[in-house]
């Protein structure tokens, strides 16, 4: 039988933990969330030698242990917790070659706690280039570890890693420094009151704001001959703790670190006095997003057509394959059409996620962050804002996660409350469709009218969350300690590995997670579109047939007649024509009505819900833009799909708050329903009223 | 000749002398933000704030409100 350990990667951000982790696992890995709270759970499982097992859990990063966040959070209460059933029977400490002093603190913090520790020296290929030498012997033994000096770049040491992760343990468990000199009257008292506890523990349980492992704290308020200290006190001890640490850490990297600044090179330097550049910066941030919008548009159009006629003829297909009967109609009219409408847009999403995660794995994202924080401030936002309104093109949702990292707390909320005005891919679908229908084709300065009015509508997106955030700004009253640290990492070329892995892992997320949703839409749709209550339905063909008895028309056109009288007195079409009159003053028919309030569960459903309601009776083989373009306006005549309602449609989905994920996730990062039910409101009503405004002026 | 962080020129290198621990977070701190440490200035933002520094070798930014915090002596090359 083969046994499992469990093993831990811990380090700090941008140190490539995550190479590490997709190096030791590969594809076999999963994320999740912990239980309880949306801090995702990245774990994967690695074969080792003799038949032993690794269970590796990628922990959000972090750069001490002391938690100020979340995320960090989730670190810390995972080593203080012998009992959780993801303990760690050894912890990988990945550190980057480039940053070791700083890396170091969160090792010596870890070795503290007595956990069989392996050191991990990532990106080793940088070292000549840095002219960075290291005393590894020496190293191994100040630090009271083995180390691993690896490059997943270049694919190398991580056998080395394997091994001494089967060899756990051999490894030793001496913490390498003596923390509690600091004070040491006060850890004397701390022993004494608590002599079974390890001390460093302890001293984290009392020094952490935020409260997790409620035994062991209570116990310390009980135990009257052990007094604590003042907050300042504790900070300032706090403080003590990390200038012994870097003191270890300076003396020890003085004997085993040599770095020969002759032969350094320093591109980063260079890279930046244009990147951060007061106009080059900006002028280069610029291009890149154009060229972000162009890429999504024109490159993603040929898989999408492809994949639009192809479920068109698998529909058809299956119409003429399967017995005819209300089996095959559902699938063939009702969940293949609805399939259809989410799987269409794989190839947009696939890229948007590809450009996000090459921004990210560069380090370029964090110069955006510095570029655009004392913009953002005058819009009571933060410069670490710009990431989540930028990932917000992605999905809101990833997007309200990442708002953790601002330190202050009006700044978060501003953003939290904005980030879903931003373009996420789930209006791509909506907006794609109708450019096609509305905006002519054409070209000026080799950029296409559509991708422009793409580029238009993020704009308007971007601008609606500036603009209202400069707004909730003046009128939140709430008085938060502000500051504001980010890590300007090197500039890496991104690893292949990840990219492909972060984009293959968010799409099929995207896809199953909506594709869930889309799929029960469909089949509640075509059942209210194919039934419909008293005789008009059920003697439509009747009544059609009456109606048009005397003008001698064929066959076909008599069929399509009677399938479009059927669904006009369908549940559905009863539906829709009760919610008209509301509709109306916007351009849109009832069709459109029924799309708009199931695409209140999420955007995207908006194309399938009409590719659903249009195949519904028919029997031709068409895609659904041709559909589209085809239907007629029952009042004005004309194609329903004109400049006016779609311009109109597209401000509407621009500015409207329909996602019930979001919202959820609002409330649980704000825990409490008040912030999720203003969205909806106001977004919503604004909405309304801009499309209102656009229709009446363009009509 | 001492003075706040917050005043630091491009080019010119100084030593961290003091922090204030009431102002200035933890979490600076760790990542190297501390006295004895060089510190050196590599490009300000419009309306230099905020500050990107280059800290004991680690790169961050900075507002200038923390930098007013922090004090620093140039020390001449």
């Amino acid at each position: 039988m083969s046994k499992q350990i469990n093993v831990a990667l811990i380090g700090n951000p941008n140190t490539g933990k995550t190479s590490v982790f997709n190096a030791l696992t590969g594809l076999n890995q999963k994320v999740g969330n912990y239980p309880g709270i949306t801090v995702e759970k990245k774990e994967g499982i690695c074969k080792l030698p003799r038949g032993l097992k690794a269970h590796i859990i990628d922990l959000p990063g972090t750069y001490s242990l002391n938690a100020s966040s979340l995320d960090e959070n989730v670190v810390i209460e995972l080593l203080l917790n012998k009992n959780d059933k993801d303990f760690p029977d050894v912890a990988v400490v990945v550190s980057d070659v480039e940053n070791l002093k700083r890396n170091l603190l969160l090792f010596t913090q870890i070795k503290d706690l007595e956990i069989p520790c392996i050191l991990v020296i990532n990106m080793a290929d940088r070292m000549t280039y840095k002219g960075i030498s290291l005393d590894i012997p020496f190293l191994e033994m100040q630090l009271e570890t083995k180390i691993a000096l690896i490059s997943t770049r270049k694919n190398q040491g991580i056998k080395t890693l394997k091994d001494l992760i089967t060899n756990y343990k051999e490894l030793p468990t001496k913490p390498c420094l003596n923390a509690s000199e600091i004070d040491v009257d006060y850890f004397n008292n701390l022993r004494k009151a608590f002599p079974n506890q390890l001390l460093y523990k302890l001293w984290l349980v009392i020094t952490q704001d935020v409260n997790f492992g409620k035994t062991d704290r209570n116990e310390i308020e009980t135990v009257a001959d052990f007094k604590t200290k003042s907050k300042a006190d504790l900070k300032r001890l706090q403080q003590k703790e990390t200038i012994k640490r870097y003191q270890f850490i300076n003396d020890t990297l003085k004997k085993g670190q040599t770095i020969d600044l002759s032969t350094a090179k320093d591109l980063r330097i260079k890279f930046d006095r244009i990147l951060t550049h007061k106009f080059w910066g900006y002028l280069i941030f610029g291009i890149i997003l154009l060229t972000i919008f162009q890429a999504i548009y024109d490159w993603s159009s040929i898989p999408m057509d492809f994949i639009d006629s192809a479920f068109a003829s698998f529909s058809e297909w299956t119409k003429n394959k399967m017995p005819e009967g209300a089996f095959t109609s559902l699938i063939a009219e009702g969940i293949i059409p609805g399939l259809g409408g989410i799987v269409i847009f794989i190839p947009q999403i696939a890229f948007l996620f590809l450009f996000i995660s090459v921004l990210e794995e560069s380090g370029y994202m964090s110069r955006v962050v510095f570029l655009m924080d004392r913009i953002m401030r005058h819009f009571g936002l933060s410069g670490k804002s710009v990431v989540p309104l930028i990932s917000g093109t992605a999905c809101a949702i990833p997007a309200i996660m990442a708002t953790r990292n601002i330190e202050s707390w009006k700044e978060r909320l501003i953003t939290i409350l904005v980030t879903p005005f931003t373009t996420c891919s789930a209006r791509l679908p909506v907006y794609l469709i109708i450019i096609a229908l509305v905006i002519p084709e054409g070209r000026i300065f080799g950029l296409s009218y559509q991708a422009l009015t793409l580029m238009l509508l993020y704009l308007i997106g971007f601008g609606a969350a500036v603009g209202s955030a400069y707004i909730l700004n003046k009128l939140l009253k709430i008085k938060s300690k502000t500051f504001f640290v980010v890590e300007m990492p090197n500039y890496k070329l991104p690893l292949l590995k990840n990219v492909a892995l972060t984009v293959l892992e968010k799409t099929k997320s995207f896809v199953f997670g909506a594709g869930k949703i889309i799929l029960a839409i469909s089949i509640v749709l075509w059942f209210l579109a194919s039934y419909g209550p008293g005789e008009t339905f059920s003697n439509a063909a009747e009544i059609v047939t009456e109606q048009y008895a005397l003008q001698n028309i064929p066959e076909a056109e008599l069929q399509q007649h009677i399938a479009s009288y059927k669904l006009e007195h369908s549940f559905i079409g009863i539906t829709g024509r009760a919610i008209e009159p509301a509709i109306r003053p916007l351009g849109y028919d009832w069709k459109i009505g029924i799309a708009i309030v199931s695409s209140f569960a999420a955007r995207e459903v908006f194309v399938g819900t009409l590719a659903t309601i249009y195949s519904v009776g028919s029997d031709e083989e068409e895609t659904i833009k041709n559909r589209m373009a085809g239907e007629i306006n029952p009042i004005l005549g004309g194609p329903l799909f004109n400049f006016a309602s779609g311009i109109s449609l597209l401000l509407f989905y621009a500015f409207a708050m329909q996602c019930m994920s979001t919202l959820a996730i609002v409330k649980r990062e704000t825990n409490s329903w008040k912030w999720p039910t203003l969205q909806l409101v106001i977004m919503s009503s604004f909405a309304y009223l801009v499309a209102f405004i656009a229709y009446q002026i363009l009509k | 000749m001492r003075i706040t962080l917050a005043e630091i020129k491009r080019g010119e290198k100084a030593v961290i002398t003091d922090v204030s621990s009431a102002h200035v977070p933890l979490k600076l701190l760790e990542m190297g933000c501390l006295p004895g440490n060089s510190v050196e200035l590599v490009q300000v933002a419009p309306f230099a704030d905020p500050m990107y520094l280059n800290i004991n070798g680690s790169h961050l930014a900075i507002r200038k409100e923390t930098a007013i915090h922090i004090l620093i002596e140039i020390s001449n090359e």
